[in-house]
């Protein structure tokens, strides 16, 4: 059901194909719709050579067949962003039939921004005004017809959440695709210039593939791709750009990009003014809980309580989840490691038990995690905490919106490392996935819960949390004053709190723990079965006198747990499950003193990220920082287990 | 601060600095700030009053006026400018340079200040947090101090940071300082120069703030509320 692909190879249209785009600002609904038509005929892949998504899906429609592609949510269509290039390379190059451009009726003046810019690219479009539940509700009166007839396109009022008016919005799309509308003019000053380089546009041999108009107003606005090809193409006509500029910013003392946006701006608040009355309304339940969730104190008490429930809740349906599913799968396959038999059965039954693991330890504990997130991404809650949290991001070299990736982390860093493009920058990038590696993931919280919170009691469960915490702000604290950069400031769209649906709260469940059995189970298994093989053959055995003196000398444990922790990096759980055979008993503090339990428990959520992690690093950022982060990991599960176990012996 | 508490300059900075967070100031917060008796101050606050930078107001206290905040404004931002200069670009440590400023923000020409200003990069905050205010220029983006050069028309109207503002309170853009990626991300937010504003909250320990801008609500990290200009509605 998802698969990643090159995302261009899936859109290609048949012959009476119809190839429909989604377009809009973040938030709006556009993935609601989206999912709504398509179901479950869908590919997520990547635009070439970028690493934004791009979700294609396909439906029949009467008797026609109809590809859609939800673009990424932008608010301009400069390129100053990866998504808005792609945006742009997207409906130049692949010239959608229509746009459907999604546009929340509650931010309405902002939203209407873009789409004016996608009148100026030429795009066909029509207008799904989205939401209009909740605009109701806040007392705008929009009168829809008004909005189409000013901008020439057809509008449609729909509540995706609900359904409502996607027929509609469907037949619309089909009747309109290939009309363009005409796009609002500027003032006089603008205009002259714009025609003036319209005229020098078509006599020179541009070839852009965007209409003149809209190469003239980008290169206005200063628009370092179009300036770029210009330059290269037709290097007088920049020169000549560059005095009409000039000029003009001389006139209006302020950049022509920024005169440009308040003319655009200027258009959109005749299209409000004359199509939104606004009435007035009481405040509700969503506005208190709104205003404590960002209190000066409260705030602070209720981000904290949200982050500790999530895990509270984690472990407690996970475990609940991850005991019947035990039993269930027992019934059927082995879960034990064994190494007995042939080199051939032993493999296989590596592979198995990796699957098994992952049914029973791992999907147990992130069905709920991942549950409880999307209702606190879907409520508007999760924003809010960001927000509080900013300052003490900071101090990270982060800014409040890395708190989604990092929390992300402690359900699967494979996911959550792919998160991190929400950040501006590689280096914000690399600070958060390197404190995504070291937060336990459901793995490591398996190992948690089954050595020191079955063993040493559930107050060593929760300081191995706290000692994390503390890990993470420290290394983030040292890289971040390590790694040169500066950390850029935080813009983030505050969203009206509302009740989360349940269709998107499980869809987004579903979908991430979907992306969890595609991109790490395979690794997952083929790193099971080859590394008891490995074992079967004796090629460990050095490797456990080699990692002695760090086992033995500096953490304080038998030699014997080397082992382990080379069967850890494939997959984490699997020091727990291997640490009876190792020792050869189940009663493990019979041979492990309380120390050397919590001692393992603590080197094992630290010291390295697993492979499937290891293979998304390389992925996004290449091997370097892959290896530097690895070793960061390493030194700093080394350093805190030496520390941690000669403290506790020395008590 | 210790020297020269006598001169006009000196106290019309102490105000300005009292008043980031409240426009009324009272005698004895000023006395303690600036280390001397009240009845000096009292007597310093008469001859302001007189030479017309700040406004008396019986049992509330002193308020700048538009020329008073203007002075006060013009020393504090050369203040700090110094600051960072002595900070970033000598290498001093943060704890040594305030002395120096506090010489030197009476003996720069408002020239040296802007070429300051380009030089150091428009900075927006001085060593110890304090955001810099802006300057007298009659610009809306730090490109228009660039490009246009020497023939500058002085601002009409007195701008704060929004981080000063109270939570409720708007002002109206006048000016945005800094590079032009974040100022385009702002201007395509619908953030332009002569735009409304209006501060919904801000968030504890100096965090982002929260503003409504065109009937959409975002949130601002402290760095950016303290590079965005307001005057009064």
């Amino acid at each position: 059901m998802i698969h990643r692909h090159i995302a261009h190879t899936h859109i290609q249209r048949g012959k009476s194909g119809i190839l429909i785009a989604l377009a809009g600002n973040a938030n709006v609904g556009k993935s609601v719709i989206f999912n709504y038509l398509t179901g479950s005929h869908q590919v997520i892949g990547n635009w070439p050579g970028k690493t934004v998504e791009l979700a294609v899906g396909r439906l029949k429609y009467g008797d026609k067949e109809i590809t859609i592609v939800d673009l990424p949510g932008i608010y301009s269509l400069t390129t100053y962003s990866q998504e808005e290039t792609v945006t742009r390379e997207f409906i130049t190059q692949m010239k959608p039939d229509i746009v459907i451009n999604v546009v929340d009726a509650t931010v309405l003046e902002r939203n209407l921004y873009f789409t004016i810019q996608l009148l100026e690219m030429g795009a066909p479009i029509i207008i799904c005004l989205n939401q209009m539940d909740v605009a109701e509700k806040q007392g705008l009166d929009i009168d829809v017809d008004k909005i189409s007839s000013i901008l020439g396109v057809p509008v449609i009022p729909t509540v995706a959440i609900k359904g409502i008016g996607l027929d509609r919005l469907m037949d619309t799309a089909i009747n309109y695709r290939h009309r363009r509308a005409k796009p609002p003019t500027y003032n006089e000053d603008i205009e002259r210039i714009i025609n003036i380089l319209v005229s020098r546009i078509n006599k020179s041999k541009l070839d852009t593939s965007y209409p003149p108009r809209f190469i003239a107003i980008k290169m206005l606005e200063g628009d370092p791709y179009i300036i770029d090809v210009v330059e290269r193409e037709d290097p007088d006509l920049i020169e000549h750009v560059k005095l009409l500029v000039m000029e003009l910013e001389e006139k209006y003392g302020e950049p022509l990009y920024s005169v440009i946006a308040s003319q655009r701006y200027k258009v959109i608040a005749k299209i409000i003014n004359e199509a939104v009355k606004r009435k007035a309304v009481k405040t509700d339940i969503l506005d208190y809980i709104d205003r404590i969730t960002t209190h000066k104190v409260f705030g602070i008490l209720i981000s904290t309580g949200v982050l500790i429930t999530l895990l509270l809740w984690t472990f407690y349906i996970g475990d609940f989840l991850s005991t019947i599913l035990e039993d269930l799968v027992s019934i059927i396959a082995p879960v034990e490691p064994d190494i007995t038999g042939s080199l051939i059965d032993t493999m296989i039954n590596g592979a198995i038990g990796g699957i098994v693991a992952g049914i029973t330890l791992v999907i147990p504990y992130v069905i709920p995690f991942y549950l409880f997130l999307a209702v606190m991404e879907d409520s508007g809650i999760m924003t809010r905490i960001a927000f509080m949290i900013d300052t003490f991001m900071h101090k990270l070299g982060l800014h409040g919106k890395a708190v989604i990736p990092i929390i992300l982390g402690y359900g699967c860093n494979v996911p959550a490392i792919f998160s991190t493009r929400i950040l501006e920058t590689r280096r914000e990038r690399i600070i958060a996935s390197l404190a995504i590696t070291l937060v336990p993931c459901s793995a490591r919280t398996v190992i948690i819960l089954g050595l020191a919170a079955a063993f040493l009691g559930i107050e060593a469960a929760i300081s191995l949390y706290a000692i994390n915490i503390a890990i993470v702000v420290a290394v983030g604290y040292l890289i971040s004053r390590v790694y040169p950069g500066e950390t850029p400031g935080l813009i983030m769209e505050i969203h009206q709190l509302r009740i989360p649906s349940p269709r998107v709260v499980f869809r987004q469940t579903l979908h991430r723990t979907l992306s969890i059995i595609y991109l790490v189970f395979p690794i997952y298994i083929i790193g099971s079965a080859s590394v008891q093989a490995l074992y079967k053959l004796g090629v460990l055995e050095p490797i456990n006198t080699a990692l002695s003196p760090i086992t033995s000398n500096l953490l304080g444990l038998p030699p014997a747990t080397g082992t382990l922790f080379i069967f850890g990096f494939i997959r984490k759980e699997l020091i727990l499950l291997l640490l009876p055979q190792v020792l050869g008993t189940f009663n493990i503090p019979l041979i492990l003193t309380a120390t050397q339990i919590f001692t393992i428990a603590l080197v094992s959520m630290l010291y390295i990220p697993c492979v499937s992690t290891v293979a998304a690093l390389s992925k996004e950022f290449g091997w370097g920082d892959t290896i530097i982060i690895s070793i960061v990991n390493i030194l700093v599960a080394i350093a805190s287990g030496t520390i941690i176990y000669h403290i506790l012996t020395l008590l | 601060m210790k020297h020269r508490p006598n001169s006009i300059e000196e106290y019309l900075e102490a105000i300005y600095k009292l008043s980031e967070e409240k426009k009324d100031i009272k005698t004895t917060e000023l006395a303690e700030f600036m280390g001397v008796k009240p009845s000096s101050v009292t007597e310093m606050l008469k001859k302001l009053a007189e030479l017309g930078y700040v406004e008396y107001l019986p049992y509330r206290g002193v308020r700048l006026t538009g020329k008073g905040e203007r002075l006060g404004r013009r020393i504090t931002r050369r203040h700090r400018l110094y600051e960072i200069f002595l900070w970033k670009i000598l290498g001093k440590k943060p704890d040594d340079v305030h002395e120096e400023a506090c010489k030197a923000e009476h003996g720069v020409s408002d020239e040296t200040d802007i070429l300051l200003c380009r030089f150091l990069g428009a900075p927006s905050r001085c060593p110890h947090g304090s955001i810099v205010p802006a300057c007298d220029l009659k610009v809306s983006t730090c490109e228009d101090c660039e490009t246009v050069g020497a023939n500058m028309v002085e601002r009409d109207d007195e701008v704060r940071p929004i981080a000063w503002l109270n939570e409720g309170t708007s002002g109206v853009i006048r000016f945005i300082r800094g590079d032009s990626r974040v100022l385009r991300r702002l201007i395509d937010l619908g953030l332009t120069p002569g735009t409304k504003i209006h501060i919904l909250r801000k968030a504890p320990l100096n965090g982002p703030v929260e503003v409504l801008v065109r009937g959409s609500r975002l949130a601002l990290g402290s760095d950016i509320a303290a590079n965005i200009f307001v005057s009064d509605v």
